[in-house]
């Protein structure tokens, strides 16, 4: 036995307890969507945890329409060379050769997004074959586990991105978490039967029950827009929030990003929610469901 | 029991309290200076250092702290919590907050970016290891580059200090929130 501070030592790298540690760090944070270095730096100047790196903002590529695909390199490059965060990067669902490209760029995160045109149909990339960690969306329980059996080590829920409309996040995160509780609370036959309705991997449901707590860190996201919507998603569960579109297409991004930073920190005090809601601008518009072609959460398998 | 406030701004403070809470003592979350009354201990947890300098600028806890801090309370940091504390913050923004609470000059994501994030085997000074060293995970560490007189160093990893002591304020630049081994907490529980 020895108590001697002496030298290590083996160093073991990209382990799920490595991978979930980064997500357990993000914890009551905001991560921003941004599409260049200047606006990297006005997140991380408001206080972000990290940015996600994307050519354009959902609110626009639904706008544009077309395929929307991994951003460029250069890009990616310029954002992490003004910010010290941690800068995360969204592939396509299932394209595995552009999940290689950014772990070889040597980003801290990989969103397999639904934002983006899917690349596969039938599956999602293996994300045990990676040392970069992933993060992918949810609509449901079910959904959460077949992404976590794959290797994510970090679930969001998707929302419905490029929206500013928080209904639909609201949704997922309900969902989740209704079925979390319900899988805590029943014996051990009836997970057979839940583990087959959520289309889960039985060992997920039975670890879930044994615990009583999903095994990955659960964050929001998918058309969040004011300090108001960050609040109402912690206070549903959520561990953090993602913020895309609400905060660069609003009419003034910088104090926005700041409040919504603020709101995640205080989501239970609604007298900071007062102060840091009041004289924000115009957020940015939104759109109802209705009124929508193209839903981007029912991509993903 | 010992009353611990865990600074609960961002990060993994949540981790903290439970072990804290499954070693005896009475853990809470601190995001107001009212939340500071009558604890005998602070935890400064993992995250990201930037944004809780920010939020600790928002809140008003920046000069209770100082105070408290000033005054003798222990303190133990982990990782974020550890650049907080130190004196010398490298790569680091020019408005973030350090409380000059340890002498070591600390860069931040020293190791490097996610990919060079780890895990090792540490034996630690005070602490029994017999045939079990302490399992640490390192997640976009920081980096402690040199150390002022005083401080004990009581791991390291190549050479590098990864958990240093003065007095009462205590640093990791790894997590031991991140595991079910609470040697690292319970020794600091045991300092109180």
């Amino acid at each position: 036995m020895s108590n001697k501070a002496s030298g290590s030592s083996e160093r073991t790298t990209a382990t799920m307890r490595v991978k979930r540690g980064l997500a357990e760090m993000l914890k009551g944070g905001v991560i921003m969507d941004v599409v260049n270095a200047e606006q990297a730096k006005i997140a991380e100047d408001a206080g972000a945890v990290a940015v996600m790196a994307l050519e354009r903002v959902p609110a626009d590529i639904r706008a544009d329409g077309g395929v929307a695909r991994m951003s460029d390199p250069a890009m990616i490059e310029e954002i992490q060379a003004v910010c010290s965060i941690p800068v995360m990067a969204k592939v396509r669902i299932g394209h595995f050769a552009e999940a290689q490209i950014i772990q070889a760029l040597n980003v801290d995160y990989i969103d397999e997004s639904e934002v983006l045109t899917p690349a596969d149909e039938a599956y999602h990339i293996d994300k045990f074959a990676f040392d970069i960690p992933f993060v992918c969306g949810a609509t449901n329980l079910g959904e959460a586990c077949r992404r976590v059996s794959e290797g994510a080590a970090l679930i969001r829920s998707k929302g419905e991105a490029g929206t500013g409309n928080v209904v639909e996040a609201v949704r997922h995160l309900r969902s989740i978490f209704r079925d979390i509780k319900r899988v805590t609370q029943a014996d051990e036959m009836e997970l057979f039967g839940m583990a087959k309705d959520l289309q889960a991997p039985l060992p997920l449901i039975q670890e879930i029950a044994e615990t009583g707590r999903f095994p990955v860190p659960i964050f929001c996201a998918g058309g969040l827009a004011t300090p108001a919507d960050a609040a109402l998603a912690m206070q549903l569960g959520a561990e953090s929030v993602f913020v895309g579109s609400g905060i660069f297409k609003s009419a003034d991004p910088a104090p926005r990003a700041r409040a919504i930073v603020e709101a995640t920190t205080n989501f239970m005090n609604p007298d900071v929610l007062v102060k840091v809601s009041r004289n924000l601008g115009t957020p940015m518009t939104g759109i109802a469901m209705n009124d929508i072609d193209i839903r981007l959460a029912d991509r993903g398998w | 029991m010992k009353k611990v406030g865990v600074l609960a701004l961002q990060g993994a403070f949540q981790a903290h309290i439970e072990r804290l809470v499954s070693l005896g003592a009475a853990a809470h979350p601190i995001r107001f200076r009212s939340e500071l009354d009558g604890i005998d201990a602070l935890v400064m947890p993992g995250g990201e250092s930037t944004t809780m300098s920010l939020l600790l600028g928002a809140n008003d806890l920046v000069a209770p702290l100082s105070d408290l801090i000033g005054d003798g309370l222990p303190v133990f940091g982990t990782c974020a919590g550890m650049i907080l504390l130190a004196s010398d913050i490298l790569d680091g923004r020019d408005d973030q907050i350090a409380f000059n609470a340890l002498p070591i000059s600390v860069r931040r994501n020293g190791y490097g970016r996610q990919l060079a994030s780890f895990e090792a085997d540490l034996q630690i000074t005070g602490i029994e290891h017999e045939e079990n060293p302490f399992r640490a995970v390192f997640i976009r560490a920081p980096k402690v580059e040199s150390v002022g007189a005083g401080l004990e160093v009581l791991a390291n990893v190549d050479g590098d200090p990864v958990m240093v002591r003065l007095g009462p304020v205590w640093a990791t630049a790894f997590h031991p929130e991140l595991t079910d081994d609470l040697r690292v907490h319970a020794a600091f529980l045991k300092s109180l």
